[in-house]
């Protein structure tokens, strides 16, 4: 499933270091840190005004392949195969040229995605991180205690169904593929697609 | 000092709700300049105008797809021009991010 990465990109994979960010991110990353240093901002300031915009990144966009692979069989297909390519063909690119792996809600399998080091997070695909997302509590419990984390959400899973918890890194991000909801089968891809959450991409809701 | 209203400067990506990003980094640069007017960095019509300057700098064929550049370079030059943080400081800081982006091995938390 990487058989179209770049040059480039296995050129950093040799080196072992990672794909730096674009100029603009670097910008301001500098001036954050800076200006944080000195007191002038407050990052949880900084997190509130953003959180409060996180909605406005392409709120959407993962909705819409959901939608499309709930719809079609064969682009579900190829989602599946290879989401980078997939989501791609709906317009969707962005980011750090970072691979995307679609993954699969079903009967017996329940998936979660989470970043343990930082916040790595799809956002062509679903905006801006929410702040919960970022916090220490949900980078570090969301790999020991999946179904508390969960049940926090408001989810509570029967035993017999498996929580797979996909853990993002700066090269690999996840798209969690909910359930098709029962008794949708009349509605067009448009009507599917507002059914479709953040949280249930992430995996801390169901539909 | 009045209330800023980040929804009148002109040319501003927006729906009905409020402003609306491309990508991340452009929120982050949209919350830095309202906290730092916020907590007195620079007067409201002292950021409009540096925000202005540059957009009028980008020319009449800029077609706003831009919009978050100019506002960073804006937002650049007043932070440097009101000694917040030096331009020298800045530029050391993207370069040493850089650095540790590309010295950092997959899957390891980047820090300087």
């Amino acid at each position: 499933m990487t058989h179209d990465d770049s040059d480039h990109h296995h050129e950093h994979d040799h080196e072992h270091g990672q794909h730096p960010p674009s100029d603009m991110e670097l910008r301001v990353k500098a001036l954050e840190f800076l200006l944080v240093e000195k007191g002038l901002v407050d990052p949880a300031a900084l997190d509130a005004i953003v959180d409060h915009f996180e909605h406005k990144v392409g709120p959407r966009n993962g909705a819409r392949v959901v939608a499309r692979a709930w719809f079609d069989p064969a682009y579900r297909a190829r989602l599946m195969e290879d989401a980078t390519a997939a989501i791609a063909e709906l317009g969707y690119v962005g980011g750090q040229g970072e691979h995307m792996m679609a993954v699969e809600n079903t009967a017996g399998a329940h998936n979660m995605v989470v970043c343990t080091l930082c916040s790595c997070y799809p956002w062509p695909v679903l905006g801006l991180p929410p702040v919960w997302y970022k916090s220490a509590p949900y980078r570090s419990r969301a790999v020991i205690d999946p179904r508390g984390v969960l049940a926090d959400f408001g989810v509570t899973l029967p035993d017999e169904i498996e929580v797979r918890v996909w853990d993002s890194t700066a090269e690999l991000r996840y798209l969690v593929i909910p359930e098709r909801p029962a008794g949708t089968e009349a509605l067009s891809e448009d009507q599917l697609a507002a059914l479709v959450t953040r949280d249930g991409m992430i995996g801390t809701a169901r539909l | 000092m009045s209330a800023p209203d980040p929804l009148k400067l002109p040319g501003l990506p927006r729906d009905a709700e409020g402003p609306v990003f491309a990508e991340p980094w452009q929120a982050q640069a949209f919350a830095l300049t309202v906290q730092l007017h916020e907590r007195g960095a620079f007067a409201w019509s002292e950021w409009a105008e540096a925000l202005s300057d540059q957009l009028k700098a980008a020319g009449p064929q800029d077609d706003g797809s831009r919009y978050y550049e100019h506002w960073l370079a804006a937002l650049e030059q007043l932070v440097t021009a009101k000694q917040l943080a030096g331009a020298g400081a800045l530029r050391d800081r993207r370069h040493a991010w850089e650095a540790a982006y590309l010295r950092t091995p997959h899957g390891k938390p980047v820090t300087l």
